[in-house]
């Protein structure tokens, strides 16, 4: 009854999303005004239409009801009741579902907000928010449908379909197979969410974007719309990105965050481009420079979202030649070329009308550094993009299939992040309009200086190796440059007005919240980059074979093997966990419990490790081994230094990103208050 | 629109300068990415074509894959040293799932001795699922000797219970 009634509700959910593209494209033929009223009604009418089919679905989940293929496949009775609701995203079906219900969540939202002002847009935001929502309602109705159950035939044979075929009595398997192990994690319970939250909420301005262009309006509008949707989601997407990696760096067990995975990167690519989006409007808002390109990158963005989202749901993909083998497939690829190729054309269509309204006159101006920004980003873009894609032109071209490795992404991004890195430091030091290098010169000497001063103490301190010198300066630069904006400003308000120092930072954050949120998210990102630095640059490892009382050392640590614990779990597992003691510089520092834990319902293994944590460095053990050898127990450590830095930084993005996001009291720019009172003077 | 605009003279000489300058970045991009994919491109072979194409490919950057003799394993806990054997299995998913899946090919692959066979050698932990009629994936070279020497091993050990259906509960 239950699962009759989800899929019910996805039914209907699907109808109404079909009725309010039709209404909202009639409305806007017409001019009619209660047509358009009711496609926005609908607009809000799914979202609690699917709130009830996932409620369905948890429902079914956390009941045990086996009878459900997908229960069966992604939960079991060892299970604890936060993780059979988390398994609605833990497969396929299930995750789809849940990307629905985010994004009908996000289309509900945009319903309610204040339409009066630019009422023009609202047909066609609904138009393209329903067909991304119908599609992915489409697929999970017709193609990957979370609530078909198994069935007895009555000649013996099992089936799996949504409704009892003739004569067949349901079939109640008295377990689950669990979800997978890998899942079972805190990190792995917000990071899809977070990730489908970034996804989905991009499609708003998508639709946003797709309107101006639909209804003409040329000037910088939308983006003014929807600068605090695109700021969620990237924030999430950012989150999202985050968590994920430090999932991998507690779970995965090889001593890495990161490892430029055809999936990692589709969550990735979004992100790129989205990235460069933010940047890039903020050109079109202070001089009405690049109104095409934006168009360019939003448009894109969503391709990449509908991409992403594929590739990472399709959860089987361990090389690009598994697109085939799923049925979804060439629905996605179809549905990514139909809003591609049809926006593009729209573009082209307007793209007279989005001419510039000024030109850049100076190579060092803030616009142009901006510019090279987005072609650095597009540049990093282009590398992932073609590194996903090069096995198939690979194989097309030569017949022969050719991958490419981890050491391809890193040996061709590093440099344009260095790159990036850079211009963060250059950037908000030049001026909108005209700058030139004694400008420049002069706003850059101090922070230059102190960080050539830092490169000099780190050379004196024994680093020789000049790609991390050269890092390690790229960041003191961003930092002392960035440190240097906010003293400055404050320095100047404190003048101004008078106000204590900490009042004068905080009222100079909450003016121009994008402009200092900005400088807090550089912030951030120069802290990551220091825990990247560590860990790629100066990562050590060893393994070893030792018996209980036998120790490994690695540079400064000392690891020594107590004792190994072998026991089963009430929540069916058997755990074999190891106690070994670390010691640095002969001191005790501490207790570490590397294990590995085996899920019989799954019949998978998941390794542990055990992990000593500082500002400093990170001690990482790995149980590998403690089966196959008599000569002992196998660790494997490796000496992460500084990568502690990566996780304090991405909390420093993610504030400095809620500052960016705040809602600001002045609404409206100086620009766009001088072009209103143009027009009232031209009226 | 009926926002008045101020048309301002161009300076061409800007436009020249914008582009040579953004036309330089892209070309460095495009180096960039042209001599990495050169620097770090892995050739898929299957242990066929890896035997038929060994002169050009030895030294070369690949990855195989095919099924483990178990009897053929060789493990030396003290210095990691890991050594065993495996058969051709084809390279293409289709024709795999055409001869009954990848348990069946993998079963038929150590069972046909006739098959092409190659040695690795592998300096690491042994892993768990090395086994009989595991399907193993490595990443590495083909040296001068027609040994293939590993960098990378992963394992697939083909689980009957993905296509398995449920038992009915109290059957």
């Amino acid at each position: 009854m239950v699962a009759e009634i989800g899929f019910g509700a996805l039914i209907v959910a699907f109808v109404v999303s079909i009725y309010g593209i039709l209404a909202g494209l009639y409305g806007a033929r017409r001019h009619a005004e209660p047509w358009l009223e009711s496609g926005r009604r609908a607009m809000l009418l799914t979202w609690p239409l699917i709130t009830l089919s996932v409620v369905c679905l948890v429902a079914l989940l956390v009941g045990g009801h086996y009878e459900v293929q997908y229960v069966y496949n992604v939960s079991s009775r060892f299970m604890p009741l936060y993780l059979r609701i988390t398994a609605l995203w833990g497969g396929q079906a299930g995750s789809l579902v849940f990307w629905s219900w985010l994004m009908a969540a996000f289309a509900a939202a945009a319903t309610l907000r204040k339409w009066d002002r630019d009422r023009e847009f609202l047909p066609w935001v609904i138009v393209v928010t329903l067909v991304t929502l119908a599609f992915f309602l489409g697929l999970v109705i017709f193609v990957e449908n979370p609530f078909v159950r198994f069935w007895q035939m009555p000649d013996g044979r099992q089936a799996v379909a949504m409704f009892a075929p003739r004569g067949a009595t349901p079939l109640v398997p008295m377990d689950g197979r669990g979800l997978n192990p890998l899942l079972r994690h805190p990190g792995m319970i917000l990071h899809p969410p977070m990730l489908y939250l970034g996804f989905v909420s991009f499609v708003i301005p998508y639709a946003f974007g797709v309107a101006a262009l639909v209804t003409g309006r040329t000037d910088d509008r939308w983006i003014r719309i929807t600068r605090r949707w695109t700021l969620v989601a990237w924030l999430f997407l950012s989150l999202g990105l985050i968590l994920g990696s430090r999932w991998a760096y507690d779970v995965l067990g090889w001593g890495g965050y990161w490892g430029w995975d055809p999936v990692e990167i589709a969550a990735f690519m979004p992100w790129l481009s989205g990235t460069a989006f933010l940047h890039s409007v903020m050109i079109q808002e202070k001089r009405g420079l690049f109104k095409r390109w934006n168009m360019i990158l939003i448009i894109l963005t969503y391709a990449l979202v509908i991409f992403g989202t594929f590739l990472t749901r399709s959860g089987v993909l361990s090389s690009v030649h598994a697109f085939a083998q799923s049925a979804i497939g060439p629905l996605f690829f179809g549905f990514i070329a139909f809003t591609f190729i049809g926006s593009m054309g729209l573009l082209l269509y307007r793209w007279n009308d989005l001419r510039s309204e000024g030109v850049m006159t100076s190579l060092l101006s803030r616009e142009a550094l901006f510019l090279l920004n987005n072609l650095l980003f597009m540049g990093i873009l282009v590398v992932c993009f073609w590194g996903v894609i090069y096995p198939l032109i690979s194989e097309i071209f030569t017949g022969q299939k050719v991958t490419v490795g981890p050491s391809y992404y890193e040996r061709s991004t590093a440099p344009l992040f260095a790159a990036l890195l850079l211009l963060m430091g250059i950037a908000p030091l030049s001026a909108w309009g005209h700058s030139t290098l004694k400008t420049l010169g002069r706003a850059l000497w101090k922070p230059l200086i102190a960080s050539i001063v830092v490169v000099i103490g780190l050379w004196v301190g024994g680093i020789r190796a000049w790609s991390a010198l050269l890092a390690f300066w790229l960041v003191a630069l961003v930092s002392l440059v960035t440190l240097y904006e906010y003293y400055r400003a404050v320095v100047a308000r404190h003048r101004r007005t008078g106000e204590n120092y900490l009042r004068a930072l905080w009222n100079l954050a909450g003016r121009n919240r994008r402009r200092y949120g900005g400088y807090i998210i550089h912030l951030g990102v120069v802290l990551m980059a220091l825990g990247i630095i560590g860990i790629e640059l100066f990562q050590t490892e060893t393994q070893g074979t030792v018996q209980p009382g036998g120790s490994l050392r690695l540079g400064d640590y000392t690891m020594l093997f107590q004792r190994l614990d072998v026991f089963d779990t009430q929540d069916g597992r058997n755990v074999a966990r190891a106690v070994v003691s670390v010691f640095k510089n002969d001191r005790y520092v501490g207790e570490l419990h590397p294990r590995r834990d085996f899920f019989y319902d799954s019949q998978q293994t998941m390794t542990i490790p055990g992990v000593r944590s500082t500002m400093e460095d990170d001690f990482y053990v790995i149980l590998v081994d403690w089966q196959s050898s008599a000569q002992g127990i196998t660790f494997k450590i490796y000496h992460n230094p500084l990568v502690n830095w990566l996780w304090v930084g991405g909390l420093v993005f993610i504030l400095g990103t809620l500052v960016a996001a705040w809602p600001d009291r002045e609404a409206e720019s100086p620009r766009a208050r001088a072009a209103q009172t143009l027009a009232v003077q031209g009226a | 629109m009926s926002q008045p605009t101020v048309e301002l003279p161009k300076p061409r000489g800007n436009r020249a300068k914008f582009l040579v300058g953004g036309l330089l970045i892209v070309a460095a991009i495009i180096y960039l990415i042209a001599s990495s994919t050169q620097a770090s491109a892995q050739y898929f072979l299957t242990i066929e074509e890896l035997k038929a194409r060994a002169d050009e490919v030895v030294g070369r950057e690949a990855r195989i894959s095919g099924a483990v003799l178990g009897d053929t394993i060789q493990y030396d806990p003290q210095s990691l040293q890991l050594s065993f054997e495996i058969a051709h299995v084809p390279g293409d998913n289709k024709e795999i799932e055409a001869q009954g899946g990848l348990a069946a090919v993998l079963h038929a692959a150590v069972n046909d001795p006739s098959r092409p066979r190659i040695k690795v050698i592998y300096h690491g932990v042994k892993p768990d699922l090395l086994r009989h009629e595991a399907q193993a994936i490595v990443t590495g070279k083909l040296g001068e000797d027609g040994v293939f020497y590993a960098e990378e091993l992963l394992l697939k050990c083909p689980t009957k219970y993905e296509e398995a259906l449920p038992d009915q509960a109290g059957s």
